[in-house]
């Protein structure tokens, strides 16, 4: 527009230059844009091709740019957890090969494995075990001192890796309770409620109670023993106890005979490193119901 | 140019013949300052030859809607088009297979429900969600995705790795009423589905949809998919053929513990397979994607 012909008009009121638009004689004055603005405009521009230059960008035939930085998102996350790794290195390692019956004489080594452990379990185990470790129904408390599996240090440390009944491990706790249902008859049922309910001084039927007290002599003392005092090798709970994991009452105990119970714990021994593992089984150990380890084998 | 005195003229006479304009010069509605030296025009000057041309444009709707679509779509071009021919877009892993018939229908009960709306199917590259969930998802794990799950709203925990941390039980224990196993959950019941049966009536057109774009469903895993739909769910049938066709990784169970075949078992063994696909034993990142 350097044709002096075509100069735009000057508005005569404000004597800026106006941009020539007319509409129904309101004219628009052509300001400029603020100084400010347009530098960071510019900047923005110059910022832009400096951040395509540094970091990936731009699409090729086989690839996109790379970037002088040599910045990648898995570089990034790999660069990250090996820094904590590293930072918890020797500490791990000490954890992944302690003997746990003995860890608390290492005080600082404990402390570790009890904090971590108390993380694993949040992230991992809470969402069966609840997030105070109290369990539910199907999913056993860890607070209370009743194992269905052990609880020494090495056997919550065995369950936590290898899980119970799950098909992923070959080294699962295993153990099938037969559903009685199946087995017994109907009426021979009832009795045998009326005599678990009496183990563990709950109210109870007297003279049913007796009928059942033979019949569970013959079908259940092999696995919960003749005091009911259960297995925890083959994880049969101990009936004379007030724990049930499916409930103590008529119902639940006539479901629980009938159809039986097949609990089912995954192994993640696959998920979490053995550190972690020994760090989970020590953190539900000193949760108040931990079992006294046996004393090591002298040879 | 034309003269002042021939535009006015011009003006009305165009418009009784109410004709339509296609040089700009000859619209009577546009003045510019060489025609009108003593009058403050009400258009840009139409000099240059770019200017007539915009001018143009503005003045087709058709053209102006093609040229402003061209325009926006070089940032889909750009961004979008490489992911189709580069190779390293999809990389190459171990076990990705297309999803059983069950468990494709529990993915679709899941789309159907939304569980999407809370739940992601996506760990992103961060330590603190590998800490959490896993391994970060590759794109390789959604690619028979139809459409992906990926998200980033988790008002639920991400699901991508969901597979094989709980058993069965406790998916048919947590679905049907969540706070008995979490308390502190928000999510909603879905007991509905444990009483709702299925029949696998449709699985077959279902497998042909996902193979129509482009999950590699064989004829055969076509033919059998409403007796392999029926097999995973069952431990005593006979699902040879179905982990012949789809490989170990086929759950076969009862999951929801019912004798019967319901939408609880598609959910279960959907969400007992995801993230459980890719080997990542045999995996090797390549840093540079």
């Amino acid at each position: 527009m350097s044709d002096p012909e075509n100069k735009k008009p000057i508005d005569d009121v404000t004597g800026i230059e106006t941009t020539g638009h007319s509409w129904d004689g309101i004219e628009e004055l052509n300001n400029p844009l603020p100084r400010w603005w347009l530098w960071s405009l510019y900047l923005t521009i110059i910022w832009a091709i400096g951040y395509t230059i540094a970091y990936p960008a731009w699409p090729l035939i086989n690839g996109a740019t790379e970037g002088l930085l040599g910045y990648s998102t898995r570089g990034e996350v790999a660069a990250d957890i090996d820094a904590r790794e590293a930072a918890n290195a020797e500490r791990n390692a000490e954890l992944a090969s302690a003997d746990l019956a003995t860890l608390s004489d290492n005080d600082a080594l404990y402390r570790y494995a009890v904090s971590s452990g108390a993380a694993v379990f949040r992230t991992n185990c809470s969402q069966c075990h609840g997030s105070g470790a109290a369990g539910a129904i199907g999913y056993p408390n860890l607070l209370d001192d009743d194992w269905l599996w052990g609880g020494n240090h090495e056997q919550i440390a065995y369950t936590v890796r290898h899980g119970v009944r799950n098909e992923d491990d070959d080294d699962a706790h295993y153990s099938e309770m037969p559903a009685f249902g199946e087995i017994l008859d109907k009426e021979q049922i009832p009795p045998l409620v009326e005599y678990v309910r009496s183990l563990s001084g709950l109210e109870f039927d007297a003279a049913l109670a007796e009928v059942g007290a033979d019949s569970f002599a013959d079908n259940c003392t092999a696995c919960h023993a003749e005091d009911g005092m259960g297995d925890p090798e083959q994880g049969a709970p101990n009936l004379t106890d007030a724990i049930w994991l499916y409930g103590g009452d008529r119902e639940a105990l006539t479901h629980t005979i009938t159809y039986s119970r097949f609990g089912v714990m995954p192994p993640w021994g696959g998920r979490l490193s053995e550190a972690q593992v020994q760090a989970v089984a020590t953190y539900v150990h000193q949760l108040g119901g931990g079992e006294a380890d046996p004393d090591p084998v002298t040879d | 140019m034309l003269p002042p005195s021939v535009c006015r003229l011009s003006k009305e006479k165009q418009m009784s013949d109410n004709e339509k304009i296609m040089d700009s010069d000859k619209d009577p509605k546009v003045s510019t300052l060489s025609d009108l030296p003593e009058e403050i025009p009400n258009e840009l000057p139409l000099e240059t030859g770019i200017l007539k041309r915009h001018a143009m444009i503005e003045r087709s709707a058709t053209l102006l809607m093609v040229l402003s679509l061209l325009v926006v779509s070089i940032g889909g071009i750009v961004e979008i088009a490489p992911l189709f021919y580069l190779e390293n877009t999809i990389e190459d892993v171990e076990g990705m297979r297309p999803y059983t018939p069950l468990e494709l229908t529990g993915r679709e009960i899941y789309v159907r429900e939304g569980c999407y709306t809370c739940h992601s199917q996506m760990i992103r590259p961060m330590r603190d969600e590998v800490d959490r969930y896993g391994h970060y998802s590759l794109a390789a794990e959604s690619m028979y995705d139809h459409p992906h799950q990926w998200g980033s709203k988790r008002t639920g925990p991400d699901v991508a790795r969901v597979g094989g941390r709980y058993s069965d039980a406790w998916h048919m224990d947590h679905l049907s009423d969540p706070q008995s196993v979490v308390p502190e959950s928000i999510m909603p019941r879905y007991a509905f589905l444990a009483r709702t049966p299925i029949d696998g009536k449709h699985v077959e057109d279902l497998v042909k949809t996902h193979r129509s774009v482009g999950v590699p469903y064989t004829d055969e895993m076509v033919e059998n998919a409403r007796a392999d739909f029926k097999a995973q769910a069952d431990p005593d049938s006979d699902y040879d053929g179905l982990l012949e066709r789809y490989g170990d990784t086929a759950n076969i169970g009862n999951f929801d513990g019912q004798p019967e075949l319901t939408e609880m078992d598609a959910m279960i063994a959907y969400l007992q397979m995801l993230g459980t696909l890719v080997d990542f034993s045999t995996f090797t990142p390549d840093a540079s994607r």
